[in-house]
């Protein structure tokens, strides 16, 4: 386990410092449906986001806790609208159903990450237990957050 | 009844006792036992099977988290020559998961209110439409909702009512937030209230909170050798991601226990300002209110009657009192642990019925497994992907050992083949 962190701690600093232009890469895509692929960098630091914030409760394999935490596995949530997934990261949520099963414990806000924390790690969620959806953008979270102040 | 009688006729044929009509499955249900136990699945309900109750007739009531696809929140299940038993009907619109017999009357909770429905000496229910409602309004904020009961044998009924928060923080489960002080969570929730089981329509205020600084309950029975209620609680989780500076993650997975209460009229078990330490026996500060993970609070809270492995979920306590299995159970305490999530990224444990001997009404020498391999492989235990989650358990007229699991819906029955 020990070994791992070191490697995600490693490929966190050397995405962390790749030049700006390769980081925007995928800002420049073209709008198709089909998502095109996702930097590995991208994705590294969405894991390292996601091991120290999200993995305590939705499982190293998203798989969840049955009736408390909702899985991360191609559920609508997870897959759909970019928006809702993002409030929730940003203001937490209970006791909704998703997909009609119920989940009750809290998610508490994760306001206090980064927008491109947050924009990582819901990249890293979309492309990973099975699932493949486009990315997040940092730019997206700024606005989601914005318009969404309280 | 019939089947009974045709029971008691091979009884009278043979000299072997009752309990070699029943036999086990040949794989034993898929779990691993002591020698000479056996086990069979009794059905599949195929609902969330929490906890379960058995009339003297051996009628077996389930209690659902959710109706099923009739709108049934309970089914009745009716026992068959070999041992298995089919689904015979259900009733009662509302999820949720305390059930119970006593005098003559089952038991039942919504994560709200407590009905009762009368018996009748076949040990069915006599009006499945019109239950009375014992206990109303309890409080539910979807965390740690389940309303688990126990009666004792002075017309008492005891409920948990669990805590809607993991530990008081002005901020539920939010890094680094601190403890409300003077946790309020503590007048409506986090203990165990205690009602009159024959008064209808009870309220918070005709009811008595029995034991405080309880985090949440699930699994409780009333101990008949030293006359007293136990309580297995559920531990807090989360003390490495919401102070990640003062645990590690392993430290975090390991800590703190989950613990077996004795319980007298007026206890505080010490949620949220403590947590059990298993390691070190100790009662720990909890960090929202100063902890660092080395201070303790000694001789201000009540100790645990035994300590197990930190986040096994404890759902059901049952003191068995049967002659079926050999002597040494008698009068000890079975618990069945649902099984963790809050160990990731260490491996998850549980999934699985222990025994605890008892001497004289208190637990004496260690807890061993006694049921285990619900999960299906160590695999999927370590992963948390059990196929079946212990969640309930009964005794049948027997003496045998039933568990409901709420993954699958699996009822189980545990017996002892051995001379």
């Amino acid at each position: 386990m020990k070994q791992l962190t070191l490697l995600l701690l490693a490929l966190c600093w050397w995405a962390g410092s790749l030049p700006a232009a390769a980081q925007q890469k995928p800002a420049a895509k073209r709008k198709t449906t089909t998502s095109p692929a996702v930097p590995g960098a991208v994705l590294a630091r969405g894991k390292v986001v996601y091991t120290q914030n999200c993995l305590t409760c939705h499982m190293a394999d998203g798989y969840g806790v049955d009736g408390m935490n909702p899985p991360l596995i191609k559920t609508s949530y997870v897959l759909g609208d970019k928006t809702r997934l993002t409030k929730v990261v940003l203001h937490g949520m209970q006791g909704l159903d998703v997909d009609g099963e119920p989940y009750n414990n809290v998610m508490p806000a994760h306001a206090f990450l980064t927008d491109q924390q947050i924009a990582d790690v819901l990249t890293y969620v979309r492309n990973s237990f099975g699932n493949k959806a486009s990315a997040v953008q940092t730019t997206e979270v700024k606005a989601i957050r914005a318009a969404n102040k309280k | 009844m019939a089947v009974l009688g045709s029971g008691t006729a091979l009884v009278a044929l043979r000299p072997a006792p009752a309990r070699s009509l029943v036999v086990a499955d040949a794989n034993n249900a898929d779990l691993k036992l002591p020698t000479g136990f056996g086990a069979l699945v009794v059905a599949e309900t195929g609902g969330k099977a929490r906890h379960l109750a058995i009339t003297p007739s051996g009628t077996i009531y389930v209690k659902l988290n959710r109706p099923d696809k009739a709108g049934q929140g309970i089914l009745a299940l009716q026992p068959a020559t070999n041992g298995k038993a089919t689904v015979a009907g259900g009733f009662g619109s509302y999820g949720g998961t305390g059930i119970a017999t006593k005098n003559g009357y089952l038991y039942a909770s919504s994560d709200e209110n407590v009905y009762r429905y009368k018996l009748n000496d076949k040990g069915e229910v006599v009006n499945k439409q019109q239950p009375e409602t014992i206990i109303k309004g309890l409080i539910n904020r979807k965390q740690h909702e389940s309303k688990s009961v126990a009666l004792d044998n002075a017309g008492n009924i005891y409920v948990n009512v669990g805590a809607y928060s993991n530990s008081c923080q002005v901020q539920d489960r939010q890094k680094g937030s601190m403890g409300i002080p003077n946790c309020p969570v503590l007048d409506s929730a986090g203990g165990i209230w205690q009602f009159r089981a024959d008064k209808l329509n009870q309220t918070y205020t005709d009811g008595v909170r029995y034991a405080t600084g309880l985090r949440n309950v699930v699994g409780l029975d009333w101990n008949n050798q030293s006359n007293q209620l136990f309580v297995m609680q559920h531990g807090r989780d989360q003390l490495n991601s919401i102070f990640p500076d003062l645990y590690t993650t392993e430290e975090s997975a390991q800590n703190p226990a989950e613990c077996l209460y004795a319980l007298q009229k007026g206890d505080n078990a010490g949620w949220p300002y403590m947590y059990y330490n298993l390691q070190k026996k100790t009662q720990m500060l909890a960090p929202e209110y100063g902890g660092d993970g080395k201070k303790t609070v000694n001789g201000k809270y009540l100790e645990p009657a035994a300590a197990y492995p930190a986040h096994m979920a404890p759902n059901a306590l049952l003191f068995y009192t049967g002659t079926m299995f050999p002597a040494r159970y008698r009068n000890g305490a079975f618990i069945a642990f649902h099984g963790s999530w809050n160990r990731a990224p260490e491996p998850q444990k549980g999934f699985k019925v222990v025994f605890q001997p008892f001497k004289d009404g208190k637990p004496s020498g260690d807890w061993e497994v006694f049921a285990d391999n619900f999960a299906g492989s160590p695999e999927k235990e370590a992963a948390g992907r059990a196929d079946h989650k212990p969640c309930g358990l009964a005794q049948g007229p027997d003496g045998s050992l039933y568990v409901s699991d709420d993954k699958k819906g699996t009822i189980y029955r545990i017996v002892y083949n051995a001379k």
